[in-house]
């Protein structure tokens, strides 16, 4: 029975590996059960198989079934094997073609994995399969969604050419404007000028993954996101950040990936979120990291407009109980203060207001804030050292009074009776104070030496003593320097000369930056993005092309591409939903021999040689191409004037979108036009897209196209992106059904009517004196 | 994909583990010991850990941390989600996801993790197909279990795996057709010192639970369609769907129509913007001080309701995370009780309902610990409240239509509304 089999199945799994001999003796038992008529016996056959870890087992698989579910099995068999013999990978590779032309949305997202795995630098084997993967993308079970959607990125880099190139034009144009030449202009005009266009498959990708945004699955809304950030136009991007605002809702470890990835994202373009400030804002609940990082996007988003509300936002962080976030949103106020100018001075206010604060860290932090504010801010900021010199009492964390000390030391000048005083201070308390500290006095001492040597020469000295005989090399050493080059004495006179001008060089200010800074060059949603350092197997996103590689690639040949077009060209007017509702390709397809399916394909099959015979009417005369549509009309069950147009212009379509390739048909056509029947049963049973070159093919092909077309009346409520899938499966059926077609001996359906079984037999009569006509 | 999992206990036991691929060692999951041990407490430990040769994916839910050991890169969305959905299927399972439910029915819940990963690619995470594939354990069935030594595997082939609709098992029949519907909405807010409203944001999910029947032999033939239609659904900023939603239907004509899953599931989930002002049903009057250099504070917080179209206000709850200078709280409540643990300085006043005759209040002497300096920030209050029969966004079920039955089934919509995540700063 299926029970026990499966709890052997499951402890076969387990102990395959750790005794083999064993698991051998099983494997002839699996392999009749990969014969078993059940589909699902065959698929759980195959994943124990694939399972044992047992190197011999590798020549016995070979996917290759009727059932999309075992296919599927087969595409997770592929990666295990992989695992096991690294060497079979050329195999494996024609298994991944094989499967990756698969129309089924079962087996897509488990090929790609295993494509990702096993080959993900053999991109052109996904050439042909583009358009079909992001037609079914929508159908594809929610994890292979994301496998896909992330594969397709890499893809869509490698193929496409930027959408952004227009920005960048105009950025660089803006930013050149400074020391521009006429020639330049001339240059940059002309690239403007330069419209893009964006490669139809490009839009085509981006069209089909929007609706995933509304996933219910986080996991597929990122990818999405990443997708539209790292392939759309940036005026369109815009649209993911009201899904990714909705994930905050969920629990705390999507919200910490999300926000991570919204952080990288609003350093570089602001606006996309900031419509959604408010949604950032920090609970006390939030844990730590959440905090931090809301308290990051936020300081992105800061700008003119928002920086008041956002800064009273922050004092009500400053005094939370949460030191550790306390001090990360000072931070956060010095880099506002930084980048908008407007408010420096209110925040360096407000930072000054926490220096009366009672918590140390809170301090120290705003201590160290401000210090960087001073240094880019060089203005009169004296009575600020005053106040910060007074807390030095005060201070005990060693950063804070370092910085208090080297800013003292930085404008002594302008503070000139406070910082004697203050070395004064520091000397005393010199030998107990933390290694940064010393540092910072023999620093302070060294130019206040230099400025003031009069007040402060026996000071300094003194400190200098101290440090040279301190238990720390740094120290010593930093002493030993600093004496030689202030103190004047025979040998160093060089250098002492400029000891001024060393010292008390102008310094860089430093730029507060975000520490998301450097991670836009992961790809977004990655692991390495959220670690911020490669990880193994990481895959990197290339740049777009300078110029697209030959899009034709993806032109899947003749039929698929015919067939193609009819699925996106035929979009279904209105939609009946009670009669069809979901594609029922599926199972159409396991049960074709069920009589109401069968009804179906034989008068399908007929249309299709019908419309090869319309083939050649169209080519003897132009005229009688309307009859013969009308005398389709009549093989049609539903023969409104409304459907009649829409054939038309699916006829017109699908001419002129592949004229070439009926022009080819029709000659061939022609040419054979007795043997219809025997050529279209001699591609029978080739289940996916033919790759043969016979003209007997691409003859059945056009016919086949022919049929999608009529399928397409027939199966009106079908959704158009399952038009590829459903094309195929009487594709198949066609085939099995086409010896039947033979113009006289048509067997009469029986759902059709009386009437229309007569029009038919008529319509065949006709046709078939048609070809004698010709 | 993923590698192994390992289930870990509050008190750091790994009490679980299974392995997809070769056996990875259980000294893995020191690495997240030691970054458990650096995060204070357990909502601070990082759902990402990087180890030399794995990385860890974590997440923590119902007192157990599902440790997840990756190999290669992979969107760690992806990982944590699947985890997710493996505790979710416990839940649904167990009732509960707790460490001894999982050690009860250890089993089934090796058999789930089998089917529901192949060598570390989610394969069947729809519930309905596991329930298929492996029974729920019920009281009876462990019985007859024990006795006849059969065991919960199902007997029966996974049909739905294979259709295109994986969320509706083949063939279910009910003779009673009944569809309810629960609107959920949820209001997040941070209410702001000077009781202006900082911004609220609704989120809401709609929750359909359902008992439907097919009457029709074979699902593959004929689906009952289900068409629900929404009052005024331009009220919904942002939607998310359970896949058995059409999108198509819903773009055009704002109309949802599906093909329902069996039993409960959620069907949409939307959120309503800030934009279209919402009034926050209760109110907050609220008084905390604490005096300088005196070890006593004083604590009165009075919870009213608003203008909220009748309906009462219930089942509210004020939990308060005082500061850590609190060693004690004395105080009298005028509706409900309040319990204060002094270790986690958490305040909890269960109010229940609200009657605006007379205003719940809660009102007394808050103690500190000597010498402590003041607490410089006031701490906030987190409400939960419920109030029945609304739905706060305006949003309606209109109608529900049925399609291929002749009969009306029976349908219920019920409306909720809950705070979320609701906070008032003080």
């Amino acid at each position: 029975s299926f029970q026990i089999k499966k709890l052997v199945y499951v402890y076969l799994m387990r102990y395959a590996e750790e005794q083999q001999d064993l698991a051998l003796l099983s494997i002839s038992t699996f392999q009749r059960a990969l014969k078993d008529p059940n589909q699902l016996i065959r698929a759980s056959a195959l994943r124990v198989l694939s399972s044992i870890r047992v190197p011999i087992i590798v020549p016995i698989m070979m996917p290759s079934d009727l059932s999309p579910y075992v296919r599927k099995n087969a595409a997770h068999a592929i990666q295990k094997l992989y695992s096991l013999d690294p060497e079979q990978k050329e195999m494996l590779i024609e298994v991944i073609e094989k499967l990756l032309k698969d129309r089924s949305t079962l087996v897509a997202g488990s090929v790609v994995m295993a494509f990702e795995e096993v080959c993900p630098d053999r991109i052109d084997l996904i050439h042909k399969n583009y358009r079909k993967l992001c037609n079914l993308l929508v159908d594809v079970e929610e994890w292979g969604q994301v496998v896909i959607i992330h594969m397709l990125t890499r893809y869509a880099r490698t193929q496409f050419v930027s959408p952004w190139k227009d920005d960048a034009v105009v950025e660089e144009y803006n930013e050149n404007n400074f020391y521009e030449s006429d020639e330049e202009e001339k240059e940059k005009d002309q690239k403007v000028k330069n419209t893009y266009t964006m490669d139809p498959d490009h839009r085509l990708l981006l069209r089909n993954t929007k609706p995933l945004l509304q996933s219910r699955n986080a996991a597929v809304v990122m990818a999405v996101a990443q997708l539209y950030w790292h392939l759309a136009p940036k005026s369109e991007a815009g649209i993911v950040s009201k899904s990714l605002v909705r994930l905050l809702h969920s629990n705390r470890e999507v919200q910490y990936i999300v926000l991570q990835n919204i952080a990288t994202m609003s350093i570089q373009r602001k606006g996309m979120f900031e419509p959604y400030l408010k949604s950032f804002y920090v609970r006390s609940t939030d844990p730590t990291m959440i905090k931090t990082l809301k308290l990051e996007i936020l300081t992105n988003l800061a700008n003119e407009a928002n920086i008041s509300t956002l800064l009273r936002e922050f004092q009500t962080y400053v005094k939370s109980q949460d030191k550790q976030f306390a001090a990360a949103t000072i931070q956060a106020i010095g880099r506002c203060a930084t980048n908008i100018t407007e408010v420096t001075d209110t925040c360096l206010n407000g930072l000054v207001c926490l220096l009366s604060n009672r918590d140390e860290i809170v301090v120290a932090e705003s201590v160290v804030v401000i210090k960087k504010l001073l240094q880019t801010q060089p203005a009169q900021h004296g009575e600020i050292i005053k106040h910060m010199a007074k807390l030095l009492d005060n201070i005990t964390v060693p950063v804070a009074r370092a910085s208090i000390l080297w800013l003292i030391g930085e404008y002594c000048e302008r503070v000139p009776k406070i910082a004697p005083d203050v070395l004064r201070k520091t000397a005393k308390s010199f030998t107990n104070e933390d290694d940064l500290v010393k540092l910072q006095i023999l620093n302070l001492g060294a130019k206040l030496y230099l400025t003031n040597s009069k007040q402060t020469k026996l000071l300094t000295q003194y400190v200098l003593n101290l440090g040279k005989y301190d238990q720390s090399y740094d120290i010593r050493d930093r002493t030993r320097f600093i004496r030689q080059l202030i103190v004047p004495n025979e040998k160093s006179g060089a250098l002492s000369k400029y000891a001024k001008k060393i010292f008390l060089a102008q310094k860089p200010a430093p730029l507060l930056e975000s520490p998301f800074k450097d991670r836009d060059h992961f790809q977004l949603g990655t692991l390495s993005h959220t670690l911020n350092s490669r990880a193994t197997g990481y895959l990197e996103l290339s740049d777009w092309p300078e110029v697209a590689p030959d899009p034709s690639v993806r032109n899947v040949d003749v039929a698929e591409s015919a067939k193609e077009w009819t699925g996106i060209l035929g979009k279904p007017k209105k939609e009946k939903p009670t009669e069809k509702f979901y594609s029922e390709s599926e199972e159409e397809e396991n049960e074709s021999s069920s009589t109401s399916a069968s009804v179906v394909f034989i008068s399908e099959s007929e249309s299709g040689s019908e419309s090869e015979k319309e083939n050649k009417v169209e080519g003897s005369s132009d005229e009688s191409s309307g009859s013969s549509s009308s005398s389709e009309e009549s093989s049609d069950n539903e023969s409104d004037s409304k459907e009649s147009t829409a054939k038309e212009r699916y006829r017109a379509a699908d001419e002129s979108d592949s004229e070439d390739i009926k022009q080819k048909a029709k000659g061939i056509s022609k040419k054979r036009s007795t043997s219809s029947s025997s050529d279209t049963e001699s591609t029978s049973s080739e289940e996916s897209s033919s790759d043969s070159k016979s003209e007997s093919d691409s003859k059945s092909e056009s016919g086949k196209s022919r049929s999608a077309t009529f399928s397409k009346k027939e199966e009106k409520p079908v959704q158009d992106r399952k038009a590829p899938n459903k094309q195929d499966v009487f594709l198949l059926d066609l085939d099995d059904f086409c010896p039947v077609t033979t113009p006289v001996a048509v067997p009469t359906p029986a759902v059709l009517s009386p009437s229309l079984t007569a029009d038919l037999e008529g319509l065949s009569l006709s046709s078939s004196s048609v070809i004698d006509v010709s | 994909m993923i590698h192994s999992l390992f289930l870990i206990n509050c008190s750091g036991d790994i009490f679980l583990e299974k392995h997809w691929k070769s056996v990875v060692s259980q000294s893995v999951c020191d690495y997240f010991f030691e970054a458990q041990e650096k995060a204070i407490d357990v909502e601070n430990v990082p759902p990402v850990i990087s180890t030399p040769h794995h990385y860890l994916i974590s997440i923590y839910r119902d007192k157990i941390f599902f440790v997840s050991v990756i190999q290669t890169e992979v969107p760690p969305l992806f990982v944590i989600e699947f985890l997710h959905r493996v505790a979710d299927t416990f839940q649904d399972y167990f009732g509960e996801c707790s460490e001894t439910a999982i050690k009860d029915n250890v089993v089934i819940v090796y058999e789930l993790l089998e089917e529901m990963l192949d060598n570390g690619f989610p394969l069947a995470t729809e519930s309905n197909i596991l329930k298929e594939l492996i029974k729920p354990p019920t009281i009876l069935r462990s019985v007859v279990n024990s006795i006849t030594g059969s065991s919960n595997v199902g007997d029966t082939l996974p049909t739905g795996q294979l259709s295109n609709i994986p969320w509706r098992r083949a063939g279910v029949k009910y003779t009673n057709n009944e569809a309810y519907f629960d609107v959920i909405e949820e209001i997040d807010a941070i209410i702001d010192k000077s009781d202006t409203k900082i911004f609220n944001l609704i989120f809401n999910s709609v929750e359909e639970s359902d008992n439907f029947c097919v009457s029709v032999a074979s699902v593959k033939k004929f689906h009952l369609p289900l068409c629900c239609y929404l009052q005024n659904p331009r009220l919904l900023d942002d939607v998310s769907f359970h896949p058995c939603i059409r999108f198509k239907r819903w773009e055009s004509e704002r109309v949802l129509s599906f093909i329902p899953p069996d039993g409960n599931f959620r069907l949409i989930s939307y959120r309503v913007s800030s934009q279209n002002l919402v009034a926050i049903p209760v109110y907050v009057k609220h008084m905390i001080s604490f005096k300088e250099n005196s070890s006593s504070g004083r604590f009165d917080v009075t919870i009213g309701p608003k203008q909220n179209m009748g309906k009462t206000v219930e089942g509210v709850v004020m939990t308060v995370h005082m500061p850590k200078a609190v060693l004690n709280m004395n105080l009298t409540a005028t509706q409900g009780s309040y319990t204060f643990d002094p270790v986690t300085k958490v305040l909890t006043w269960d109010v229940g309902k609200i009657t605006p005759q007379k205003l719940p209040n809660l009102k007394g002497i808050v103690n500190l610990q000597s010498g402590a300096p003041k607490p410089e920030e006031n701490p906030s209050l987190n409400i939960q409240f419920k109030i029945q029969q609304l739905a706060i966004s305006g949003l309606k079920v209109n109608r529900l239509d049925m399609y291929g039955e002749k009969y009306k089934p029976f349908k219920g919509v019920k409306y909720i509304t809950k705070a979320g995540k609701f906070q008032v700063r003080t």
